[in-house]
């Protein structure tokens, strides 16, 4: 019953995003209002429409329907709740069903809340959303329905489908298969959501361009207009990845928390077009330039956000991450040639009315710096490009398969990131227009000369790891800059409206949201920054097969093991979870319990570090194997990661600036509104 | 895709497009598609249906004796892939021997064990607990699996005696005979 | 960018003394560590599972690598010299990075052409930008290039500018 609620409505749908597609094309053409509010009122509806198929899916998930393919192959009995919850988003058919949600939820918020005074994109916006959305649906039903249900056939063959074939009888299986058990982890419960919610949210800045694109509305006010949701988009994004990286760190026992793998550099390239684009379109706004650049950004971004998706689901690429083969290939294929092509055309086509009004005068200028920032970060993407598309490249040219591993990616991008960094550390002191090396100059050496003083505290500490030196010097120079023009612009303020310090602060932060929250933002990423620093130059690690009281050592701590102990009380996995005590000069600092699970049902075997973190470094430990007979052999994994914490603390501190950025400004007095600045 | 398209034009001039960025755009874009295209169809369909010619290769025992199937012609050649590190393979291990010694004699059939990325040591040992006495060898730098695309072990292909191929399975046999009808299907043609 | 370069080169050669050195010791007959296997494993890739190093693959296949690179390195096997075994054996796709042959040189070639390219591009734009810019604008700007005072300014008009928009 609840299967064929989801899927009538489900197909219900499907076809009213094409009607909304049919009807907003119509009354753009004929100006007709009334088709384009019908077409709008129709996006509005799929929202609540796939909430209701969601729900189904997902009652038919928690009460154990096994019949169903995908209830069987996701959940099994002995998983929590929370986890049969989440099981609509751990596997390929409920992914995509949840895409599909998220992405109607846009839509709506599209049809909801885009202003009056954008009303002539209304249509293209529709357009743009319910054929992403119809696309995803055609998926959803025709390849990948989570509703298909198992049927037997006397011969034992055993078939999954919608409708039940002839000679079959439906099969009630009393267990399922369960949630992989990399997945059984509460990181999985908000990592996708964000994601999902950052790739789904970049339909709305792509719809606005496309639809200024159609219109020839080529002037600023899509981006205006679209600014929030862009910012919104990349938000989620960025908190999807940290988690992502959360996520690895915590059950993949690899020490770290990023591999450079095929899947995370997927959802990686739309961070980076997207966080260009951001930077980009604050030139455009104050200088009226890059409008083409601008406008093929945003493209670019949305564009990659349905490749990435394209390329973790079709079986062009495999990786740890990526879904199981299946079918979706060749009409994924289809969709992404209409959309690259489309889009491109759109740009060739209004190439001409994107003039731009003025010119960069200066290399030393705000704008030519953000420029660079650009350069880099189109720099950084592309090499991701290439390194995610060289293997198969290459297999199709010499039949060899080849890795592209991580220091590949480490030696190509690293330096472009260290000079992200410097120029992140300068821009704030630079200024628009026909600035010269000499006023840059004179306002970033004192700030520069005093930020030298952490690299050479370190040099006379004895640090001999020159990328690191440099790489803190750099960290040293953002915070230095930042704080100091933020103080600065406070000071300025306080003196020259006669107010207190505290007063103007909060002026000042509450008057540009834009520009303090981005300085918030810039403090998180290199706080982020020190994070890495310390894994990629300091993480040392030892490996030791110990017997009971025996120790290992790595970077001054002394790891004691002490027990094992054998959990058999959950259903289907036996944990083994070690004890370790740990000190450091004598002196005991506490335990540490790394435990290795073993599921019997997939023979999967999934280890749990056991960590001790303090802000100045971590202490992770995994239990990599046994001697079954006695326990008394145990062997250890040890990693030492300086700093780590601060990539998350920097994560929690980028996202207060987005927020900040993003937060509503106090409703303005419409007489400001019409004041144009050109 | 597209490079830095911020060329300083003439302020409120609409221009048309130079001809040379269309030609450009176009045809990185078509060549993007391709390159998508054919990986896709590389990586997700399988190289070899039934009826194919199966490309020659040769394969080098542990013992070093050398087998290379373009001479091979006429006979009918089960190609196993297997590996110490795989249970399932251990599974079929005992079938494929035992079918192997009654077919051995008649001389019209050769089977051919090739060892899918594996450790040398764990490989003998293997062959040397299963009684294994027909012909094995590792498969160096992937050549062999590549041709068929071997996605995981075990995996087995049979190739009729004009060199096509004649049936395959994937996975485990569940026992002798399912080797034997496989075998005599082949013999029967 | 060089520093890096020299300085990474100079961490390779580091590595490579230090592990020469351990592998002497091997020779000379003491049992091979945990650590000196993961040395080796760490820049060694999975055949078979996807994009893992064989330092922390889990899988059983792995642990037979693993035990492998043990006695090759209890041989007095060098890291290059297991490394062209693995190759030998199992395929360019071991190495964490493609071998430098044939058409795989494409991808060290690429990075440094974007980068310079894209240098070269944004030079060449705003060259062009500068000949169409007017120079009497730089009187009036230097003008007020008294420090606090073009900074007071410059506040001024971008709080104006976020009012507006």
């Amino acid at each position: 019953m609840i299967a064929n609620l989801g899927f009538g409505v489900l197909v219900i749908t499907l076809v009213l995003s094409l009607y909304a597609i049919g009807a907003a094309f119509y009354g753009f053409k004929q100006k007709s209002s009334v088709m384009v509010e019908s077409a709008r009122l129709a996006a509005l509806l799929t929202f609540p429409l796939l909430t209701i198929v969601s729900i189904s899916l997902i009652i038919l998930l928690t009460t154990g329907r096994f019949e169903y393919a995908y209830v069987f192959r996701v959940t099994s009995t002995n998983m929590p709740l929370y986890l049969k919850i989440t099981a609509l988003w751990g596997g390929q058919a409920g992914s995509l069903l949840f895409w599909c949600w998220l992405l109607s939820g846009f839509a709506f918020a599209a049809a909801m809340w885009v202003n009056k005074k954008e009303r002539e994109i209304l249509p293209w916006m529709t357009i743009v959303t319910m054929f992403t959305l119809g696309f995803f649906l055609i998926l959803v039903l025709f390849m990948e329905n989570p509703f298909e249900r198992i049927w037997i056939f006397q011969t034992g063959d055993v078939v999954q489908s919608l409708f039940q074939p002839q000679f079959s009888i439906p099969a009630y299986p009393g267990e399922g298969m369960g949630l992989n058990p990399l997945l059984r982890h509460p990181g999985m419960v908000v990592h996708p959501p964000m994601l999902y919610l950052g790739f789904t949210a970049f339909v709305i800045p792509f719809g606005f361009a496309v639809s200024a694109l159609i219109t020839g509305r080529t002037d600023d006010n899509w981006i205006k207009a679209s600014r929030k949701w862009s910012l919104t988009a990349w938000l989620f994004l960025s908190i999807g990845l940290v988690l992502g990286s959360r996520w690895a760190y915590d059950v993949l026992g690899w020490g770290g928390y990023w591999g450079w793998d095929p899947v995370e550099i997927a959802a990686f390239m739309p961070w980076l077009t997207g966080t260009a684009y951001l930077h980009s379109v604050m030139i455009q706004e104050r200088r009226g330039i890059f409008k083409r650049w601008n406008v093929a950004l945003i493209i670019l971004t949305f564009c990659l956000v349905i490749f990435g998706t394209f390329l973790t689901r079709s079986g062009v690429l495999s990786s740890v991450h990526a879904f199981s083969q299946s079918a979706i290939g060749p009409l994924f294929f289809i969709f992404i040639s209409i959309m690259f092509a489309g889009s491109l055309g759109l740009l060739l086509l209004r190439w001409g009315s994107l003039t731009t009004e003025g010119t960069i005068k200066s290399f030393f200028s705000r704008e030519s710096l953000f420029l660079f920032n650009n350069l880099l970060f189109m720099a950084i993407f592309l090499i991701c490009l290439t390194g995610v598309l060289f293997p198969l490249f290459s297999e199709i040219f010499t039949g060899q398969k080849v890795t592209v591993g991580p220091p590949f990616y480490k030696s190509a991008t690293g330096p472009l990131f260290g000079a992200l960094l410097l120029l992140m550390g300068i821009v704030p002191l630079s200024a628009w227009g026909s600035s010269t090396a000499r006023n840059l100059g004179k306002e970033v050496w004192k700030p520069a000369v005093f930020s030298m003083l952490l690299p050479i505290g370190l040099l006379f500490a004895g640090m001999r790891q020159w990328g690191a030196v440099l790489a803190l010097w750099l960290v040293s120079l953002v915070v230095i800059i930042t704080l100091y023009d933020y103080a600065r612009s406070v000071w300025i303020m306080a003196k020259t409206n006669h107010e207190g310090i505290w007063t103007a602060f909060n002026r000042l932060t509450s008057r540009n949201r834009r520009r303090y929250g981005g300085y918030i933002i810039h403090l998180g990423v290199v706080l982020m920054a020190l994070g890495i620093i310390g894994i990629e130059f300091f993480q040392t690690q030892t490996q030791g097969t110990v017997k009971k009281g025996d120790s290992l050592q790595l970077a001054g701590y002394t790891l004691t093991y002490e027990d094992l102990n054998f959990d058999k009380t959950k259903v289907g996995i036996q944990v083994t979870q070690a004890s370790i005590s740990l000190s450091r000069n004598g002196k005991l600092l506490g335990h540490v319990y790394p435990s290795l699970e073993f599921y019997s049902e997939s023979e999967q075997r999934v280890t749990i570090p056991g960590v001790r973190s303090t802000l100045e470094d971590d202490l992770y430990v995994i239990l990599v194997d046994w001697l079954p007979v006695s326990a008394e052999g145990v062997t250890f994994k040890v990693f030492h990661n300086p700093l780590i914490n601060w990539f998350w603390i920097g994560s929690i501190v980028f996202a207060i600036g987005a927020l900040a950025a993003l937060w509503p400004d106090r409703v303005k007095k419409p007489s400001h509104l019409s004041a144009g600045e050109r | 895709m597209t490079g830095l398209p911020n060329q300083p034009t003439q302020p409120n001039s609409p221009k048309p497009v130079p001809a040379w960025l269309v030609i450009f755009a176009l045809a990185g874009l078509l060549g993007f598609l391709g390159f998508l295209a054919v990986g896709m169809k590389k990586m997700t369909s399988p190289p070899l249906v039934i009826g194919d010619v199966v490309p020659d290769f040769s394969l080098t025992t542990f013992d070093g004796e050398v087998f290379n199937t373009s001479e091979l012609r006429g006979k009918v050649i089960l190609v196993n892939f297997w590996a110490s590190w795989c249970p399932a393979c251990k599974d079929e291990a005992a079938f494929l021997e035992q079918v192997w010694r009654e077919y051995q004699s008649a001389g019209d059939v050769l089977f051919l064990g090739v060892d899918y990325v594996d450790t040398e040591k764990e490989a003998l040992a293997y062959l040397e607990k299963f009684g294994i006495t027909y012909p094995n060898g590792p498969d160096l730098r992937t050549q062999i699996s590549q041709i068929f695309r071997v996605r995981a072990v075990p995996e087995t292909y049979l190739i009729g005696k004009d060199g096509k191929l004649a049936s395959l399975k994937i996975g485990p046999f569940a026992s002798a005979d399912e080797i034997r009808q496989m075998l005599d299907r082949e013999l029967m043609e | 960018m060089k520093g890096a370069t020299r300085f990474s080169l100079g961490l390779l050669i580091l590595i490579i003394t230090a592990f020469s050195a351990q592998s002497a010791l091997a020779q000379s007959g003491q049992p091979v560590s945990d650590d000196d296997v993961n040395e080796v494993a760490k820049g060694l890739y999975c055949p078979v599972c996807e994009n893992i190093s064989l330092d922390v693959c889990p899988t059983p296949a792995c642990t037979q690598w693993r035990e492998l690179i043990r006695d090759k390195l209890s041989l007095g096997w060098s890291k290059k010299q297991i490394e062209d075994y693995f190759v030998q054996q199992y395929g360019d796709r071991v190495l964490a990075v493609p071998p430098k042959n044939g058409i795989n040189r494409l991808i060290y070639v690429i990075p440094p052409v974007v980068i310079i390219g894209g240098i070269v591009l944004v030079f060449i734009m705003i060259q062009r930008g500068k000949k169409l810019f007017i120079p009497a604008e730089s009187a009036v700007f230097n003008k007020h290039s008294e420090l606090s005072k073009s900074y007071l300014k410059k506040i001024e008009q971008d709080l104006r500018k976020e009012d507006e928009s």
